[in-house]
């Protein structure tokens, strides 16, 4: 070797190539692999959302196949804020584009959890109404509505995030066009204890939600996540998981905090349910014809 | 780098780099390295095997590219060398489970990431790959990776079967192992099986056994 390996110029030229050449290696590995990356995270979004409805078309769905027929199912994206407003309304013919923030599709549930909610929830801790109030000034928390047209029949899917034992939760609700009963759910972690925590994607706790109601046809009613074995679940319940207390915990307060959002909003613009108030559309109607149970019926009726 | 004589490419000296880390020099039960990994991606089979091939990749590549640069490392930065090639080895792993294997890189999730700081990695760059070349450095990454990919299995093995009955492997999914008949009678899958202490009891009774079928490997 022609040079002293012990010098400090040496050492700071070895150091400088090798941090360039890193570096260059790594923004090319990530560049290259960076469009599959992001590919495979919209398809992921696009299959819980469809899984979501609650459909048996869409319930085993590929994340590949779910790209592709998104749009098939999901008709209309929405984006509301706390108080209801419109703020962004695209058909399925309008192309998801990745720039068009308030696209329901690009709303980036856990970024702003963490972003905006927590803060807020962390400064006004121990006090929901003061909780609540600061949350609804917020202009910065979004929430996003897929409207699902299939077979006659309208679904609406909403999302929402929160915070698990360890990490971020967040999942998707369809709701049917009575916007009272759960059609469907699916939730995903990011690092709930695996075997424990992490069982909220697992099938048969998902399954728990369908029928259930966030409503009592009067007034919301929060869908509440119960010890297991505690005792049976009634309408607005569904058994949390054995070992995994603090994540139930998470998915029930993320639930109560948005799905009161959706309800208000639903409320307050009556074109979205399939009740007989408004001047329903023919695929709203026969759906809530087909499916009403009794319930469902008394509800659609107080709804008024 | 010219050597005296070449030597074939699986002597007798070559091949214990292999089969010495599956035993006597296991890194994770006599080395004690790496531990902190083995207990916490050890709950699911699938995990547990590619978590090992993660780290057997990234030892070999690793241990090839610091054996072929040991001669122009600057001794003072010789740690810092080591780390950035293997964080530049785990990120390329990360970035590839993601674009690739998704599912499989949602269920790591931060554990690949903690490659960079598994002891076996540096353990190995700086006892091994800085005074040999190439080649048996290769053997000795691998070597290495299967050790510890091995005790991985194990572990997985135990904590899957009495954790939840169920055996996932990737590419195929759960397979239930323990009969619905047995659950009838009244079994239950351990809870605490899932949890990382008992990777801990795992470990040691692998260790325990290991040790009293070995005797030369017991301190005095």
């Amino acid at each position: 070797m022609g040079f002293d390996r012990e010098s400090n110029i040496y050492t700071l030229t070895f150091a400088t190539i090798m941090v360039v050449l890193v570096g260059g290696l790594l923004a090319y590995v990530s560049m290259s692999l960076g469009p599959a990356q992001s590919a495979n995270i919209s398809n992921e979004k696009m299959q819980n959302i469809l899984q979501a409805i609650g459909i048996s078309e869409t319930k085993g769905i590929q994340r590949e196949q779910a790209g592709k027929v998104f749009n098939d199912y999901i008709k209309r994206r929405i984006t509301i804020d706390y108080q209801g407003n419109i703020l962004s309304d695209k058909k399925s013919t309008d192309p998801i584009s990745a720039t068009d923030k308030l696209d329901a599709f690009n709303i980036d549930l856990r970024k702003e959890y963490s972003k905006f909610i927590k803060p807020i929830m962390n400064q006004h801790k121990g006090n929901p109404e003061a909780t609540k109030e600061a949350l609804s000034k917020s202009k910065d928390i979004h929430f996003p509505i897929f409207v699902c047209e299939f077979n006659g029949a309208t679904y609406y899917v909403l999302a929402a995030s929160g915070k698990g034992l360890w990490d971020d939760v967040w999942g998707y609700i369809g709701l049917n066009s009575d916007l009272v009963t759960i059609s469907g759910a699916v939730f995903d972690h990011k690092g709930e204890t695996p075997g424990l925590g992490s069982k909220i994607v697992e099938p048969w706790f998902q399954e728990e939600f369908i029928k259930k109601k966030i409503s009592d046809g009067t007034k919301f009613v929060p869908i509440r996540v119960i010890k297991p074995g505690s005792h049976e679940p009634n309408e607005f319940e569904v058994d949390g998981i054995s070992g995994a207390t603090f994540t139930g915990v998470g998915v029930g307060e993320m639930l109560i905090r948005t799905i009161e959002v959706y309800y208000n909003f639903f409320k307050s613009h009556p074109e979205f349910s399939g009740t007989t108030t408004v001047v329903a559309t023919a695929t709203d109607s026969t759906d809530a014809a087909s499916g009403a149970t009794a319930a469902v019926a008394s509800d659609t009726t107080s709804a008024k | 780098m010219s050597e005296t004589k070449s030597e074939p490419l699986f002597s007798k000296k070559n091949k214990e780099l292999i089969t010495s880390p599956l035993n006597k020099t296991n890194p994770v039960t006599i080395q004690i390295l790496g531990i902190c990994s083995a207990l916490a991606v050890t709950v699911q089979m699938d995990n547990a095997l590619v978590m090992g091939f993660a780290v057997m990749a990234v030892t070999a590549l690793g241990n090839v590219v610091i054996s072929a640069m040991r001669n122009l490392i600057p001794s003072r930065i010789r740690i810092i060398v080591q780390l950035v090639v293997a964080a530049f080895l785990v990120i390329c792993v990360d970035q590839i489970l993601k674009a690739y294997v998704y599912d499989v890189s949602k269920q790591l999730s931060v554990f690949v990431g903690l490659i960079i700081t598994n002891c076996i990695l540096m353990g190995r760059f700086e006892a091994f790959a800085l005074g040999n070349k190439p080649w048996p450095s290769f053997l000795d990454g691998i070597g290495n990776g299967l050790g510890y990919s091995m005790i991985l299995v194990i572990v997985a093995l135990f904590k899957e079967v009495i954790g939840s009955g169920t055996i996932t492997l990737p590419g195929i999914g759960k397979l239930s192992i323990i009969p619905e008949s047995v659950y009838q009678f009244g079994y239950e899958n351990n809870g605490l099986m899932l949890l990382p202490p008992s990777s801990l009891v795992i470990v040691a009774m692998i260790i325990w056994f290991q040790r009293a079928k070995n005797p030369d490997l017991i301190e005095a």
